[in-house]
Order: structure tokens, then C-alpha cells, then sequence
């Protein structure tokens, strides 16, 4: 296949497919076994300093949120972030010095609230790198090659455009049809944090609504770890394996935590905590804000239990819930 | 006050309702949150009440009790016919299901070229904008893309910073040499000023109709390339009474978007 042109960006996360098998064959718990522990051992355990790091979820949505904390508390360095629509977790891992390299699809903005002032500042000033951009779709199918065991996705995106040029994707000539193709690298993140509805204790997964780019995701990962509201008994898993979205040899460890995506949304059971958004978007316009916000609701409490109580308790879930099964109206207090 | 203002409505109602008039009857849309999810809430709620709205997230047909927040929360799969993958809704974009894509932007260049990446050099930016996210995807992938931003001569520019979303890349023919999808390419864009389209020859932009009250001076002054102005640039057809109590009172309510305000 002729190559037409090639990105910039580095390749990062890609590993030879032969090589990938081999540490398939001899690092994946392929045993179905019961993976379950605590959250604070489940990130001393699979995030190190230097990592390839992939949240699960999308934007506001069913990210492992208390994983992020997590890794802020325990003090994580020189994380490379997965930006694939990264946008709360990746202002925090930015903010708080976690991260200092970014793989750019959506970054630095919170959606309809506006863009990420602190953030934006860490990248604004040279301390963090947007290292590679691609798109949404980019990354999708980087996973999506990874989880097929293929070193690359053929697409019809990116073509003809800076994203492209500052991308690690390349362009070649189809050998089909003779118009020329990008070929999307395969994406195998270090460590991977994927959220769901619920899952047994080995690590089959259910997930409510929509999945994004988790099934790949989960499957593209070398280490991933499973952040649930619940954990249930084997028989729910069982008796309908068609909700099964991740399989358990994908998995390897599961921690159950209840508002585990808070602040953001978890489909039908509590919306995002828009007070709390629009507290940290006022916070971090100065570093020093930034920093207060730390101190209190992440160095100041010493799990994400107390930060769930820090930030208003049963009370505030109660209410979150209520908004997300539109039994209470949506509040926007950042649009005052 | 603006003149817009005195005359009963805002200006992002203006613009909602004109891109909700863009759209034909029975046409899948992928939208993203704001105020192209707004213009399509408004025309399915008017003239076009069959159109399919999909979000990357995976949702697809919809019905949106409230306005989304985040374009994968969950309102955008309340009521769907299927809650799936971006890889399902992208992968559908490019076997050719998907009319319209709907995009803002922060830069534009005459060929329909989107930036929403960096103003100021890449590897030491003025301002770090969030990328491409799926802008490029739609850019690349649907039918029609149409866009929504605000013009003046800082966004309506000869050369972009950045590159994020390909218009027509360098003219006619610049798509379908760079390996996108034949066909494809930026339809309309909606200022708060007017609507413009793409000259079918050139490729360049053109204008169509200007709002009420806006001159062709004014729009010239607040483009920064040529833009091509017919002979028959019309004027935008007002919202109507209904157009705005809909906007103001069903779709955004709590004014993420159509702010309240005193008028």
C-alpha cells in the first residue's frame, strides 16, 4: 500500500500486534475470577507515573470521576491523557499537575458552560503539551483497531486538514478503490477507567444508555479497571448475557463505587451537579482558586465517601437524581 | 439595546430559526449541544416535525424532554429508538446515512474551513480552544454541513490558525483529492448578521440573506476575505411569535443558551 503522507504527532499507546498478543497471553487475568477491591488499591496498583491513561464515559458523562480523584490524591505524574472528550476529568488531571501531556480530540472546555479557564491557562503558558490532536472519531477507531488486534483502522476522516498534520495518522493509496484513505493507528492504553451501571465480580459489565466508545475501549486497554454503582450477583449477569457490553477477561479489577461519576451524569440514575461545575469553573479562573479547590475536595478529605458528604451528601444525590428522572428542572447556575 | 432586540427577539433566536429553516422534512441530522441542538429542537417542533436527530454519543431519534448539557447526556437518548457507540453513529456518518452535520466554529476561511483548535501558533498557543472533537468527523463524514458561529473579521478570515474541519480545503475539487468522501462539503453558515451558502462554481462563500436591519457594508466590514454578494441576496424571514414563545418557553426554558433577559 503506497503511503501518501504521514502526521507529526507522535504514535503513542501502539504496540506491535505480534507483541500485543504475546503480553495478552502472558499479562490478562483470562481466569474468571473475583477481581473486587478498594479504590485507593486499585490506582497504587494500575496507574503509574509516566502511563498512557483512557477514561471511559464522555464528556460530563459516566466517567470513573472518583478514580480522578483518586489519582490526584495519590499524587500521579507525567500522565498522558487520552482527550477523548476529556473534559472535567482532564481539567482536574491538568489543573492538579497529573497530566502533562495531552492527546487532543475535545479538551479544555466544558461544553455548554464554556471553555476550561484553568486548563487552558496550564496549556497557554507551556506547561502542558497537546502533544497530538486527532478527533472523536479518531480515537474511537484507534480503540477499535486495538480491540481487533489490527495496527490500524482504515477511515475516511481527518484528510486534508491540520488535525490531520498534527495527528499520528497517515494517509495511503485503498488498493480497492484507488482513492487515498487514513489509517488510523490502533490505540493500546496503559490503563484504562471505565464507569458502568453494574457489573458481577469477575467484571461482566452492563452499561444503561449509551456506551460511547467503551466496548473498545475496554477491549483496546492493556490494564482496566471497573468502576460500578453496583455490584451484583452473578444471576443478573447471567440470565440476560445479551446486556453484557465488557466481559470479565477484559477486566482487571472492580470497585464498586456508588456517585462514582460524580460530578458528572450517570444516565438515569443522578444528572451532572451543575452547582458544583459552575463552583469549580468560578474556582479555577486563578491558580489559587484552583489550588482552594484541591485542598478542600481533594487533599482534604481522604476518600471519595467524604468527598461525596463534602459536596452535599444524600441530600444532593436525592436532588441529582430527581433532576435526572426530570422530576426537578435542570439548574444552569454557570449561564447567571 | 440592539435593533434585533427592540424588534421582540435575540439574536440567537434569529440565528436558531433560520438554520431550523435549512433542513428538509424526513432528514437525519447530527447535531451537536447548543445552539445547533436549539435550531433543530425549533424545526422539529415547526415545520420539519420528522427529522431524525443522532448525537456521537451514540443516541439516535430522540426525544429531548430538556435541553442537553453535555452531547452525551442522557437527555440525548431519552425516548431514542437505539442508545449505541460513536463507533455505530461515525461508522453510519460515513456509509453515507447522515444528510446534515451541525457545527460551530471559532474561525472560518472563504472555502468553508473550520478552526476550533488554536488562535496563535500550535505548540505555543494565544488561545487553546478544546480541538477538533467530532467536528471533524461531521466535517468529513455527513452530507451538508451547516454552521453556526458568530462573524466579524476575527473569525471571518483569509487564512485560519488552524485547520481542525475540512470545508472545501483549497476549491473545487479539494475534497475529493484530499480522499474525502465524494459530494460532501459546508452547505450553509449562520451569523448573527446573515446566511450564507457556497458558490456551486468556486466553492467560495456567498452570501444569501441578510438579516433585518443589517446592510451589505456592514457584513463586508465584518468578513476578512472577499465574500461573494449576488444580485439577489434576500432578507431573512423573521421569527415568528410562535418561533420565539417555543424557543423561550419549550426548548431552553432555563436559558442555558437563549439567555432570559428583560425584553
Amino acid at each position: 500500500m503506497e503511503v501518501v503522507s504521514r502526521g507529526e504527532g507522535p504514535l503513542l499507546g501502539w504496540h506491535d500486534p505480534d507483541e500485543q498478543r504475546r503480553w495478552v497471553r502472558e499479562n490478562k487475568p483470562r481466569r474468571m475470577t473475583d477481581k473486587r477491591m478498594g479504590l485507593k488499591e486499585s490506582v497504587s496498583k494500575y496507574v503509574s507515573d509516566g502511563d498512557y491513561l483512557a477514561m471511559g464515559g464522555f464528556g460530563h458523562v459516566r466517567v470513573s470521576m472518583a478514580a480522578i480523584y483518586e489519582m490526584i490524591r495519590q499524587n500521579r505524574k507525567r500522565l498522558i491523557l487520552a482527550g477523548k472528550t476529556a473534559v472535567h476529568d482532564c481539567d482536574l488531571l491538568v489543573s492538579s499537575g497529573c497530566v502533562d501531556r495531552v492527546e487532543v480530540g475535545y479538551c479544555f472546555g466544558h461544553e455548554l458552560r464554556g471553555l476550561s479557564p484553568s486548563s487552558r491557562r496550564m496549556v497557554e503558558q507551556g506547561r502542558v503539551t497537546a502533544v497530538t490532536e486527532t478527533s472523536n472519531a479518531g480515537f474511537q477507531w484507534r480503540f477499535k483497531a486495538a480491540a481487533m488486534g489490527l495496527p490500524f483502522m482504515p477511515a475516511r476522516i481527518l484528510m486534508g486538514t491540520d488535525t490531520f498534520a498534527k495527528s499520528s495518522c497517515a494517509v495511503a493509496r485503498d488498493p480497492f478503490s484507488g482513492k487515498k484513505i487514513a489509517l488510523i493507528p490502533a490505540c493500546y492504553p496503559d490503563v484504562a477507567f471505565i464507569h458502568v451501571h453494574r457489573c458481577d465480580r469477575f467484571g461482566n459489565s452492563q452499561i444503561d444508555g449509551v456506551s460511547i466508545m467503551d466496548c473498545d475501549l475496554a477491549r483496546a486497554a492493556r490494564r482496566l479497571v471497573i468502576t460500578t454503582e453496583e455490584i451484583v450477583d452473578d444471576d443478573v449477569i447471567r440470565s440476560e448475557p445479551s446486556r453484557t457490553l465488557i466481559p470479565f477477561y477484559c477486566v482487571d479489577a472492580v470497585v464498586e463505587v456508588p456517585f462514582g461519576s460524580h460530578p458528572g451524569n450517570m444516565p438515569l440514575l443522578y444528572y451532572s451537579d451543575e452547582e458544583h461545575m459552575a463552583l469549580w469553573l468560578k474556582l479555577s479562573k486563578t491558580e489559587a482558586g484552583a489550588k482552594e479547590y484541591f485542598d478542600k475536595y481533594v487533599y482534604g478529605v481522604k476518600d471519595f465517601n467524604e468527598y461525596l458528604e463534602l459536596v452535599g451528601g444524600q441530600a444532593k444525590m436525592k436532588k441529582l437524581r430527581d433532576i435526572e428522572l426530570l422530576k426537578a428542572p435542570t439548574e444552569a447556575p454557570w449561564a447567571e | 439595546m440592539s435593533r434585533m432586540q427592540k424588534q421582540g427577539f435575540q439574536t440567537v433566536e434569529l440565528m436558531a430559526s433560520a438554520a431550523s429553516k435549512l433542513i428538509e422534512d424526513g432528514a437525519v441530522v447530527l447535531t451537536g449541544s447548543g445552539l445547533p441542538m436549539i435550531a433543530m429542537a425549533l424545526a422539529m417542533k415547526t415545520r420539519t416535525p420528522n427529522v431524525t436527530l443522532v448525537f456521537e454519543a451514540g443516541g439516535i431519534a430522540p426525544q429531548i424532554p430538556v435541553l442537553p448539557i453535555s452531547v452525551g447526556d442522557s437527555r440525548t437518548f431519552y425516548r431514542a429508538v437505539m442508545a449505541t457507540s460513536l463507533d455505530c453513529v461515525m461508522g453510519t456518518a460515513q456509509a453515507g446515512f447522515v444528510d446534515y452535520g451541525m457545527l460551530g466554529a471559532a474561525q472560518i476561511d472563504m472555502y468553508g474551513n473550520i478552526n476550533t483548535t488554536v488562535i496563535g501558533p500550535h505548540d505555543r498557543p494565544k488561545a487553546r480552544l478544546p480541538g477538533s472533537g467530532g467536528a471533524n468527523d461531521v466535517g468529513s463524514l455527513c452530507w451538508r454541513t451547516i454552521v453556526i458561529m458568530q462573524q466579524d473579521s476575527r473569525r471571518f478570515v483569509k487564512k485560519l490558525d488552524f485547520l481542525t474541519t475540512p470545508g472545501y480545503l483549497d476549491g473545487p475539487g479539494g475534497r475529493e483529492r484530499a480522499g474525502l468522501p465524494e459530494g460532501t462539503g459546508p452547505y450553509r453558515v449562520v451569523t448573527q448578521l446573515g446566511v450564507m451558502g457556497f458558490d456551486d462554481q468556486t466553492k467560495r462563500m456567498r452570501l444569501i440573506s441578510l438579516h433585518p436591519g443589517v446592510s451589505v457594508e456592514d457584513i463586508k466590514a465584518n468578513t476578512g476575505f472577499e465574500l461573494i454578494i449576488p444580485p439577489d441576496v434576500t432578507v431573512t424571514t423573521l421569527p415568528t411569535a410562535e418561533e420565539i414563545r417555543i424557543l423561550r418557553n419549550e426548548i431552553d426554558p432555563a436559558g442555558f443558551v437563549v439567555r432570559k433577559q428583560g425584553t
